[in-house]
């Protein structure tokens, strides 16, 4: 079961031998993905271990399996050297193992102490609460956590309620903490505040996983770092300061093979898409995008790469008229098209690829039928008088069904009953079908097989071919070097940098530059260090 | 030795699973589990009728002889099923869209408080044609059922108000505004209800044409009952075959696709709102009309419009369905009265809709007899 190579770390000396947390040969498979592929991960007692990777490289599910989530389909967990299985996340509570979700788990109209002792047996019914409250000041002043316990969560900002969050796990005992990214919600000066809170913390010899993709920050407060790639350990608890941001984007990003596309040289046509010094906020308000300014023209796909909640959604809906723009203009050739309707962008031309298939794209207990006809309901011939020629629509949608292969045995299914690359087939023939103008396509084979994806592919490709200007936003960096002429990186909501991709190899500098930019540095700075880069 | 074993353990560690269905069920199956529930249903009741001291099986063949016996009960059961056909069409477009509309019973009551503004207020003379008279009458109950349902509507619409709570609460406005005009206004001798509307101003019922045919005597099925098949007919045309309706299914099943496909929300909320409101509103506006021909509190606040929620929800929201599941409803309330005026028909009614409710369950998911060993 256990693999044989299992890989030790080399510095290891006798007084660290000793793991609170030891992981090997970790297997998870979920339907056409294998998640976790062998891997091993250890933590040391006092450290703050970061686990780096991109998105769907398997740190989350590797973490839920340490935390009780879900369970593991082969592998060990050894828990301060003893092995355990964990069938809750309970048990793994018990065992001294606490995680902190991205998003908070608190009850917003109840007190600090109460959400504390939410879900304990002990007390059973809350009779003393003032004696809980300086019970658990008492913890937050050991570790630094200072937060009024009496005070209500929706009174708290997003870093007090953070440490609420942790009071929890501490307050449970845990000496293990898994941090799922906890900087993505917290302001600047709220992290450098974490960060110290982490380092008392480790000194009082709480140990700490940290999950992140940020550079930055690992080489500011990691020990160790872990990471993974599709799965794969690519480097195993080597020392943070050891590893420069380059040799970890590197790590992180990787070169694998490129997907091997017969890409036509296309002339390129005039400027289609062009977004100009775009400002907006992302649904809590918060600014998403800071002064976006990219183009796309006719015949070319132009790649948007970034790790994910960096404003590649709110760009993409305030393209398609979903959000609103707060400063700056969006052109489809030459007419605006920010803050109008979504039906103004239809009516141009404009398809959209939504990357949430089942949430946005799609209406689940529709038919095959009434999907497909979504963005074109209002027009004839589909419409006649307000009323939907119903024998036209079933017959486009079993035209649509033929000409991309959507395996259905009928079009009046609903779509809820198809498999993701049906799914995505479905989606996928409704905007091209219409001979878009311009196209927005957000992770567009997301969670597909290999197959599924190359369709895919050579359908935008085909966009491509026949005039169309393509936005092609993913976090699959392999995707965007094979499929993309030119690839804008954007961290932050701000625009990092844009680089030419030439037909063929992808030189190995090149990935390296998206990757930094990635993780958060401009295309300027990367220059001016060029030569040490590259040197 | 060991495969004996084995089995054993195997043996010990089935279980039941319950699942989600992947798959559609084929399509006999949503009505046979319909028809299981209600036999279910009638069961349990039957076992209740028995504990109360009652005998089920009488009980039953009474309920079914007075509600279908002959033709003048069957002609009582389809007047009580009209208005209820009318507003449970309302709560099933509102509840179409994910609108919950509680307050068809306001609507319907609105509905019948504009229909008879027009006779009462006497815009037009008694003495008007028929002609002129009902749809005058029809087009000031929709009116009255319309303005109703579109307060919430704009409210939800505008200020993401809960229509659940404004839609109930405007149920006892209506009440309170229609007493007011038939103790201050329109009272009849100081009684709580309005004068009789003159005869221009009811809806044609069977028994008027027993001068010509017999066998209609005494039939008090009015035209109201046409309304209803006819506005089922044609909200089941807007549901599925129009551009309007389209939306309504999308906004229904996905907000967020609607919003992708370029549908205004809003907008909708108001219309949908008001649609349903309006359908209420014509069910006032025939049971004053068709029925009660005078404008009185209690006959006309009966809960039609709470009924029409459980009717809507039984029949899927599917206006042709509503047709039929109306008629029976109306023969649970017609019939139920004769063995108890209130109480054990009442409970079995809500046996049924509890039993029908649940059995979707059924539609949903599925059991599986599983090992535990097969699990890992």
């Amino acid at each position: 079961m256990v693999p044989s190579n299992i890989s030790t770390p080399k510095d290891t000396s006798p007084a660290q031998s000793h793991f609170v947390v030891e992981m090997r040969g970790i297997v998870k498979r979920f339907p056409g993905v294998l998640a976790n592929d062998h891997v091993d991960f250890e933590l040391r007692p006092g450290e703050i271990h970061a686990l780096l990777g991109e998105n769907g490289a398997g740190k989350s599910t590797l973490m839920n399996i340490l935390a009780g989530m879900y369970r593991q389909d082969a592998g060990i967990i050894k828990i301060n050297g003893a092995p355990v299985t964990f069938s809750s996340p309970r048990d793994a509570i018990n065992a001294g193992i606490g995680m902190i979700h991205q998003h908070f788990m608190l009850v917003p109209s109840q007190t600090v102490t109460e959400n504390i002792l939410l879900g304990l047996d002990n007390p059973r019914f809350i009779l003393n609460l003032s004696q809980y409250d300086a019970r658990i000041a008492e913890l937050g002043r050991q570790f630094g956590l200072e937060v009024d316990p009496r005070a209500k969560i929706w009174q708290l900002s997003v870093g007090e309620q953070q440490r609420v969050e942790i009071l929890k796990m501490l307050y449970r005992g845990a000496n293990v903490l898994i941090m799922d990214e906890p900087t993505a919600v917290l302001a600047p000066q709220e992290i450098d505040g974490l960060f110290n809170i982490l380092r008392s913390m480790t000194a009082q010899g709480k140990s700490i996983i940290f999950i992140s993709h940020k550079l930055n920050e690992i080489s500011a407060i990691a020990d160790r770092v872990t990471v993974l790639r599709r799965g794969k350990v690519t480097a195993a608890g080597q020392p943070a300061k050891g590893l420069t941001k380059q040799q970890l984007a590197n790590l992180m990003v990787g070169r694998d093979v490129i997907f091997n596309l017969e890409k036509k040289p296309v002339q390129r046509g005039e400027i289609v898409l062009d977004v100009q010094d775009v400002y907006a906020d992302n649904d809590k308000g918060l600014p998403a995008l800071r002064g976006v300014s990219i183009n796309v023209c006719a015949g070319e796909i132009v790649g948007l790469a970034g790790v994910a909640g960096n404003g590649q959604r709110e760009l993409s809906q305030v393209i398609t008229g979903l959000r609103k723009c707060k400063q700056g203009r969006i052109y489809l050739n030459r007419e605006t098209v920010s803050n109008r309707s979504v039906i103004f962008g239809i009516q141009r031309g404009m398809a959209y690829i939504p990357e949430d298939r089942t949430h946005v794209g799609t209406a689940p207990n529709l038919s095959v039928t009434d999907n497909v006809i979504m963005r074109k309901y209002r027009q004839s011939p589909i419409a006649q008088y307000g009323l939907l020629n119903m024998p036209l629509a079933v017959q486009y949608a079993n035209e649509l069904k033929q000409a991309y292969d959507i395996i259905v045995p009928h079009v009046s299914t609903p779509v809820r009953l198809l498999s993701g690359g049906n799914l995505q087939r479905v989606i996928l023939a409704r905007e091209i079908s219409g001979q878009p103008k311009f196209m927005v396509a957000v992770q567009p084979t997301r969670g597909l097989d290999v197959g599924a994806i190359e369709g895919v592919h050579r359908l935008l490709l085909t966009q491509r071919e026949a005039g169309a200007a393509v936005l092609l936003i993913s976090e699959e960096l392999e995707e965007l070097l094979s499929l993309s002429d030119r690839i804008y990186v954007i961290y932050e909501g701000k625009i990092m940098g844009e680089v030419k991709i030439e037909a063929g190899e992808a030189d190995p500098g090149l990935i390296e530059t998206i990757g930094l930019m990635m993780t958060g540095t401009p295309l300027e700075q990367i220059e001016q260090q060029g030569v040490r880069v590259h040197g | 030795m060991a495969e004996k074993t084995k089995f054993f353990t195997r043996l010990k560690s089935y279980r039941i699973r319950i699942e989600p269905r992947l798959s559609e069920p084929p399509a006999w199956y949503p009505p046979l589990v319909s028809l299981s529930a209600l036999i279910f249903a009638l069961i349990l009741g039957g076992i209740l009728i028995k504990l109360a001291g009652g005998d089920p099986i009488r009980s039953y063949t009474h309920i079914a002889k007075a509600s279908f016996g002959n033709i003048g009960v069957i002609s009582d059961t389809i007047v009580k099923a009209t208005p209820i056909l009318m507003t449970a069409l309302a709560c099933s477009v509102a509840f179409r869209m994910k609108l919950w509309n509680i307050g068809a019973e306001g609507q319907f009551i609105m509905g019948a408080f504009g229909a008879s503004a027009v006779v009462l207020t006497k815009v037009l003379a008694p003495e008007t044609s028929r002609w002129i008279f009902i749809p005058a009458m029809m087009l000031a109950g929709m009116a009255g059922g319309a303005i109703w349902g579109f307060i919430p509507g704009y409210l939800k619409a505008k200020f993401n108000v809960n229509e659940i709570i404004s839609s109930l609460m405007l149920n006892y406005i209506a009440v309170a505004w229609v007493n007011f005009w038939i103790f201050a206004v329109w009272t009849e001798a100081g009684f709580q209800m309005s004068p009789k509307f003159p005869l221009n101003a009811w809806l044609p019922r069977l028994t008027d044409y027993a001068q010509h045919i017999p066998a209609l005597r005494g039939l008090t099925t009015h035209m109201g009952l046409l309304f209803g098949i006819l506005a089922a007919i044609i909200l089941w045309l807007i549901v599925f075959r129009s551009c309007w309706g389209y939306e309504i299914r999308l906004i229904g099943d996905n907000p967020q696709a609607a919003r992708y496909a370029g549908v205004n929300i809003s907008k909708n909320t108001v219309l949908v709102m008001m649609l349903s409101g309006a359908l209420a509103g014509l069910g006032g506006m025939s049971e004053v009309s068709g029925m009660v021909h005078r404008l009185q509190t209690a006959p006309i606040a009966a809960g039609y419009g709470f009924t029409g929620i459980i009717v809507a929800w039984l029949s899927k929201l599917n206006p042709l369905v509503i047709i039929f599941v109306s008629i029976l409803f109306g023969a649970l309330i017609l019939a139920g009265r004769e063995i108890q005026p209130s109480g054990v028909p009442k409970m079995i009614q809500g046996i049924i809709l509890v039993c029908l409710i649940a059995s979707d369950f059924l539609l949903r998911y599925r059991f599986r007899i599983v090992s535990t060993a097969e699990e890992e």
